[in-house]
């Protein structure tokens, strides 16, 4: 049997950015640096299914996000999407593309043009890719309206006289316009009240199931992720630690990162614990990483050889692989 | 009505608050009529008690915190309450007085560390100057305890930080760095406003941590602002749930994760998303309805148009505080009357 | 008032009573704003139709001389006298409206719509064409306006065309400048990323979803611009280089006048007044715009519940 070709691909994807120097760091004059946001990174994403992307501040999440639609061009690296390398692709063919892959971005309050109606900004997409002619498109609008749970009064409002959980239903609406395949939400629930947020995941489940979409979801909220994705992918620093299915990962995991930040996050149960807090120190700056593994200096499991070498990628589960020469082996002794 | 709080942990004596709120009102008045930002809040604290007040936007969380304080933004007016603290009423003090309690007996620290702290000063500066001019320490003994301070707060070779700049530090040393300027004077209350919700997760964790330490070692109680109530059913002795301005429900942090006794808190906590269930995309159990407009608020209760237990008598209820079990209090009538 | 029921009895306290005249005061505040709207646009308005109904209420033109009553002063007949040449300065004032508003409009709305442009490909493209664009800006503006406006028109030669070109070629700069600074600002909104993903040209976000939000602040500049334009047109006919005689145009009067100063005053300070008046009606006109349109996209100035709620909560 076999297996189906996955709906997004990417296989060493990085981005850097090139920086002057700057005062907080002394460097010599002329010197540019090269900071990598997004280092080698690979994952794939089967159909109909969503990939949870989690990280802190840092990690490398949102330029990974911007890589994946070519909203900023990787350095090196393949996006492979539905059998297509889309950076090969230029022009009218870039275009195409763009119906495909729709993003959702994480501000209500400035993702959608404040002097459009609601109606106009969603009549636009389905104009500028000819999906509908003047006589269908408003049509066509009542239906998205309604696939997001908007009643069809909304086209004459301006963003401003919406509230935040409205707006983002009207942002998903507008992704939806072109029929895309694949959706990437980039902390698309992060600026919400949580009594909407909840709404607005449930609507997000529920459009990927309806109309068989892929999805990538990039948020620094777990639980969100618990709840939305299928598998997940942990980045620390322009790298993927630790990735597999939701529930593997989450309750069994295998990176001492990822450890910490289930630990670190604080569940609605009451427990005044007086612990220590999970990690300890400041991530380090991007531009001096450490050596070998970096995550060695703020790990409470790091040992001397985790200092040589990057650790590669260790297959510890059904589809689940961390990077890190220490724990899954501790992990492993004691299941013995 | 209002008991006063003994939380769990602190000194066992059924002592007088040491801060009690009662009937707070706070107005923004405009061209079309006012809205009131906090409408009746009530709440007392004991002595070493960390408090949670929860809620989401415009449920009136951080104004209640300012108007403490004597720090409402203009045009709004705390118009009705008092606050009593150490035998006064804090609403009614000079501003001058009032000064003089800010930074001293009760500190208060933001959620933003980035524009509150002074971006052309250096930290040590900006911590020195609060011991000079609140304690009075000659400047070169505040530099000195300004280098124990950064020390204490867990910043790492304090002594050569101290010249630093705001902006050459983390979001988390920044927000060290307001810890100790808010802790330099040795506070009996601290009040933090949503004092992680900038951070990455990891470090909110360790600025908690934090927190509940300095707090041992002080003896200091703290109100505690967030709209997360993870990181207030881990940190705090007892919870105060705000909605459209009025206190909702107010219990001991067991108490209301584990029963809560007003349908707001239900439905908030049911429709919270966990790691606990991973991968079951389950539905979440939704709040349905908008967040309330301040300006346009039913009569009686305002969570009427959401709440699924919704009845004709809803629109007279008064707010008012009904007590359902020790140091419980919740403002339903109806989630009073079951069980 | 709001129409809500409040859920407790209602004291008449004192407190409450303090809380309605801080209402009624921000009510009148409001009041103010829109009165100056109103006044300059009364104002401009009357000027305009004034001007553009001169030949219907002054048939006789501009340039009419009665030698029997040269320097008259201000009476029934003649509300603002009449000069040397026996003209009534009123007529001639109404028919200067017609240039002096004209050339205001033109000198300040073809640079804006230069400068906007400019601007926007400039912010949007970046690279080359920003960096040409804004050192052009940047020495443009760091002449004194009127001193490059005159170098222009002697190269171009005086008259209505030199004024045209000059300012023109001066004050497309202080367009450019702000709308590229709004540009570079709502680049990096999420909505011009959403048009991005969505596949929108670059002309089409640049014109549809950029273009909108950038108008507004030009336009509040531009009344104060148009009072400044006509300030210079004066100035330039005053120095004898913009409208020649006989040929009505307020600064042109203002100058023809001076020499009568002591003994017939009203030649030169009628029209001088006139000036003030254009000047003070473009100023409130401007105002009240921008009070009403508030600053652009980055939400109205004075809307009360939007800015309350940011302003009472912090968001989630």
């Amino acid at each position: 049997m076999t297996p189906e070709r996955p709906m997004l691909e990417v296989s060493g994807l990085v981005k850097q950015f090139e920086l002057r120097k700057s005062s907080s760091h002394r460097v010599g004059r002329g010197t540019a640096l090269k900071l990598t946001a997004v280092d080698h990174v690979s994952f794939s994403v089967p159909r109909n299914q969503t990939l949870g992307i989690v990280g802190e501040s840092g990690s490398g999440k949102t330029t990974l996000a911007r890589c994946l639609t070519r909203l900023m061009e990787p350095d090196a690296g393949s996006v492979v999407f539905d059998g297509t390398d889309i950076r090969s692709l230029g022009g009218k063919d870039l275009q195409r593309l763009r119906r495909r892959i729709q993003v959702v971005f994480q501000d209500p309050f400035t993702s959608l043009n404040p002097r459009m109606t609601v109606g106009a900004a969603l009549a636009e997409p389905l104009r500028v890719h000819g999906i509908t002619g003047r006589s269908d498109t408003p049509a066509r609008v009542a239906e998205l309206l309604d696939l997001v749970g908007l009643p069809s009064t909304v086209t004459r409002s301006f963003p401003r006289e919406l509230s935040g959980g409205q707006r983002q239903r009207v942002a998903i609406a507008r992704s939806l316009a072109p029929e895309p395949e694949l959706l990437i939400a980039d902390e698309a629930v992060s600026a919400l009240d949580v009594s909407i947020q909840a709404q607005i995941l449930n609507l997000l489940v529920d459009l990927t199931d309806r109309l068989g979409l892929t999805m990538v979801f990039i948020s620094h909220q777990l639980s969100v992720i618990a709840n939305i994705a299928h598998s997940v992918a942990v980045m620390y620093l322009g790298q993927i630690v630790e990735s597999g299915p939701v529930d593997s990962v989450f309750e069994s995991p295998q990176h001492p990162y990822t450890a910490a930040l289930l630990a670190a996050n604080p569940e609605p149960v009451p427990e005044r614990r007086r612990r220590k807090p999970a990690i300890r120190g400041d991530i380090p700056s991007p531009l001096d990483m450490p050596s070998g593994c970096r995550f060695r200096t703020r790990c409470a499991y790091a040992e001397d050889r985790c200092a040589l070498e990057d650790p590669p990628p260790v297959r510890v589960g059904t589809r689940h692989d961390a990077r890190c020469v220490v724990l899954p082996y501790r992990e492993a002794e004691l299941h013995r | 009505m209002t008991a006063s709080a003994a939380g769990e942990g602190s000194t066992a004596d059924a002592a007088a608050p040491l801060l009690e709120v009662e009937n707070l009102y706070t107005a923004f008045p405009t061209a079309h009529g006012s809205v009131m930002a906090a409408s009746g809040v009530s709440f007392s604290l004991a002595e070493r008690e960390t408090k949670g007040i929860v809620g989401e936007s415009g449920s009136g969380k951080s104004i209640t915190l300012r108007s403490l304080l004597g720090l409402v933004p203009e045009p709004g007016r705390v118009i009705e309450g008092t606050v009593r603290w150490a035998g006064r009423d804090l609403l009614s003090l000079r501003p001058a007085e009032l000064r003089a309690i800010r930074g001293r007996e009760i500190s208060l620290i933001f959620q933003d560390p980035t524009s509150s702290l002074n971006p052309v000063y250096t930290i040590g500066e900006q911590i020195a100057e609060t011991l000079r001019i609140k304690l009075g320490m000659s400047a070169r003994a505040a530099r000195e305890r300004a280098v124990e301070l950064l020390d204490h707060v867990g910043i790492p070779a304090a002594k050569s930080r101290v010249g630093a700049y705001p902006h050459e530090l983390s979001g988390g040393m920044r927000q060290r760095v307001m810890i100790a300027i808010a802790i330099a004077c040795k506070p009996r209350l601290l009040l933090a406003d949503e004092p992680t919700t900038a951070l990455d997760v990891t470090i909110q964790d360790q600025i908690l941590s934090l927190l509940a330490e300095l707090q041992e070692e002080f003896g200091m109680a703290m109100i505690l602002v967030s709209h997360d109530l993870g990181v207030v059913a881990q940190n705090c002795d007892s919870v105060a749930v705000m909605y459209a301005g009025h206190v909702v429900e107010d219990a001991p942090a067991k108490d209301l994760f584990e029963s809560p006794r007003h349908p707001y808190t239900a439905a908030l906590l049911e429709a919270l998303p966990s790691i606990r269930s991973p991968g079951t995309r389950g539905r979440l159990r939704q709040i349905s309805g908008q967040p309330p407009d301040l300006s346009r608020l039913p009569a009686g209760c305002p969570f009427t148009p959401r709440c699924t237990q919704a009845r004709d008598a809803c629109a007279d209820v008064t707010m008012q505080p009904i007590e359902v079990g020790r140091l419980h209090m919740t403002a339903c009538p109806f989630a009073a009357e079951a069980r | 008032m709001s129409a809500t029921v409040p859920a407790r009895p209602r004291r008449e306290s004192e407190k409450a009573l303090m809380l309605r005249a801080l209402e009624k005061r921000a009510r009148s505040e409001r009041r103010w704003g829109l009165l100056s709207l109103w006044i300059g646009a009364l104002i401009i308005g009357v000027l305009a139709l004034a001007a553009l109904f001169a030949p219907l209420i002054f048939p006789d033109g501009p340039n009419q001389q009665d030698l029997l009553n040269t320097l008259q002063p201000p009476s029934w007949s003649h509300p603002f006298g009449t000069d040397n040449l026996g003209r009534d300065i009123f007529t001639r004032s109404i028919y200067a409206a017609r240039i002096d508003l004209m050339v205001g409009l033109i000198t300040t709305y073809v640079p804006l719509v230069l400068g906007v442009l400019l601007g926007l490909v400039a912010g949007y493209r970046g690279g080359w064409l920003e960096t040409v664009v804004m050192r052009a800006v940047d020495v443009v503006v760091a002449f004194p306006f009127i001193v490059l406006v005159i170098a222009v028109i002697a190269i171009v030669g005086p008259g209505l065309l030199g004024v045209y070109i000059g300012i023109t070629v001066v004050g497309w700069a202080l367009y450019a400048r702000l709308t590229r600074a709004e540009v570079l600002v709502l680049k990096e909104q999420q909505f011009v990323l959403a048009g991005q993903s969505l596949g929108y040209s670059s002309t089409r976000i640049v014109f549809r979803h950029l273009l909108p939000n950038v108008i507004r602040p030009n336009l509040v500049f531009s009344t104060l611009d148009i009072v400044l334009n006509i300030l210079v047109l004066a100035s330039l006919s005053f120095l004898g280089l913009g409208v020649q005689p006989p040929t009505a145009e307020w600064g042109l009067m203002v100058a023809e006048g001076q020499t009568f100063l002591l003994t017939a005053w009203w030649i030169s300070t009628m029209p001088g007044l006139v000036i003030v008046l254009a000047g003070v009606g473009f100023s409130l006109l401007g105002d009240g715009l921008a009070d009403r349109l508030g600053e652009g996209w980055r939400g109205r100035a004075g809307e009360n519940e939007g800015m309350i709620l940011s302003v009472a909560e912090e968001s989630p």
